[in-house]
């Protein structure tokens, strides 16, 4: 779970945890199973969101305080983008495989 | 509903604080306080170009800006910024402190403003209780009309909902709206909401501007206030808007164009022609400058430092004299 760079494209990772530091979502690309548990945690003092990119995505956190976490259970196999809409330079990607 | 902050030529009506029945200060009371200022960034005017140039309290650019604010029905207005009330962090300890620190440095100014402009980030995490607090602060400056802009704190996961339950009375679309007073037009902007990577106006939004902007003659001094710059200040923060080029053609043919934002927490001045662009800093946290750091982390600094990088805005303009002048003032 290194930090991911910007313009390096990410390897996606697998698991099923995701830190939000230094401004970034940890692993930039998740996979993950159908029906995994995602948890989110943010570990910066600012606070952020984890957004769906785009509408009619499922993704839709409250804003995160320092240490505050999110999940979401993913039952759908497919590709899911994501940000952070108070930094929304912070994007990243849970890919979901059968 | 725009009708209410389209009163020309008068003070937009008010409806927090007292009535402003006469401005109180002589000449060489204002003149002594302009002294209070450190560097004052003044501009210039003339022949359709804006010179700006950075003048210290013993200057005569300064001695002009004070005699400006000393003018009876001369027009003086605050902007504060980025409160981020509801912000915990080691960066500020006290940003409720600290915005009360703010409100009480805008009453003792030694004039009385014609408006106060929050540019938005009034709150940290957009919930009631924070803006219904923000709000409350706010009652205790002693101006004619508070406005405000949203930040994209301020519109956290409601598209702006919340906010402008509270603080969009009679404005217009997603919380926009325009208003004249002393001679000067103003513009207020929503670049917060429906965020890609950078701040963002739509297409309604441009075309409000477009007409708003249709009927006035091009030496109208123009006012624009955003949360997020209307220039790349640094894109790969978010410090930009996508689509504002489109306004920025809209504003080309005036001669006087000023265009303040919060945002980035920091002072910074750019002139691009005909308009100025003036980020103001905020009353929370330090930022870093561009690049100067992995992400925009809130800053930690020692006690000292963080008042040094916190403070308010006055701005002085003079009718007919197509002189604005802009002073940034740390926190006392």
């Amino acid at each position: 779970m290194g930090p991911s760079r910007a313009g390096a494209p990410a390897a996606p990772v697998a698991g099923n945890a995701v830190a939000i530091k230094n401004f970034a979502f940890s692993p930039a690309t998740l996979k993950v199973k159908v029906g995994t548990t995602v948890t989110w945690a943010n570990q910066d003092t600012d606070a952020h969101t984890v957004t769906s990119a785009g509408s009619g995505g499922p993704l839709h956190s409250a804003a995160l305080n320092t240490h505050a976490t999110y999940s979401y259970t993913f039952t759908k196999p497919g590709t899911y983008a994501y940000l952070c809409t108070i930094h929304p330079f912070m994007t990243a990607t849970v890919e979901v495989t059968p | 509903m725009s009708d209410y902050y389209n009163s020309h030529d008068e003070a937009p009506a008010g409806d927090a604080g007292r009535p402003d029945t006469e401005h109180g200060m002589t000449r060489r009371q204002l003149l002594r306080h302009a002294g209070w200022f450190g560097g004052a960034v003044v501009l210039t005017v003339a022949s359709g170009e804006v010179i700006s140039h950075i003048a210290d309290s013993r200057g005569t650019n300064a001695g002009a800006a004070a005699a400006a604010a000393a003018d009876i029905g001369a027009l003086r207005f605050v902007q504060v910024s980025d409160s981020h009330i509801g912000f915990q962090g080691p960066a500020n300890m006290d940003v409720a402190g600290s915005f009360t620190e703010a409100i009480n440095q805008v009453n003792s100014l030694g004039f009385r403003p014609d408006f106060v402009m929050h540019s938005g980030d009034l709150t940290h995490l957009s919930t009631t209780g924070q803006f219904d607090q923000v709000r409350q602060m706010m009652t205790g400056m002693q101006t004619d009309r508070v406005f405000t802009v949203p930040g994209e704190h301020d519109s956290i996961g409601d598209a702006g909902r919340a906010y402008r339950r509270i603080f969009g009375m009679g404005t217009l679309g997603d919380g926009w709206y325009s208003f004249d007073t002393h001679g000067v037009h103003f513009i207020a902007l929503v670049n917060t909401l429906s965020l890609e990577k950078l701040g963002h106006l739509g297409n309604d939004q441009i075309d409000f501007v477009r007409k708003d902007l249709a009927g006035l003659s091009s030496d109208t001094p123009i006012v624009v206030f955003s949360h997020i710059p209307l220039f790349a200040m640094y894109p790969q923060w978010g410090w930009s808007t996508d689509d504002a080029l489109k306004v920025i053609a809209l504003l080309r043919r005036f001669s006087s164009v000023t265009c303040l934002n919060g945002h980035v927490h920091q002072l910074f001045t750019k002139t691009d022609g005909n308009i100025t662009f003036h980020s103001a800093t905020t009353t929370a946290y330090p930022l870093p400058k561009p690049g100067r750091a992995p992400a925009p982390t809130p800053q930690v600094v020692p006690a000292r430092q963080l008042k040094e990088a916190l403070g308010i805005r006055s701005v002085g303009y003079r009718q007919g004299d197509r002189e604005l002048a802009v002073k940034d003032q740390r926190l006392a």
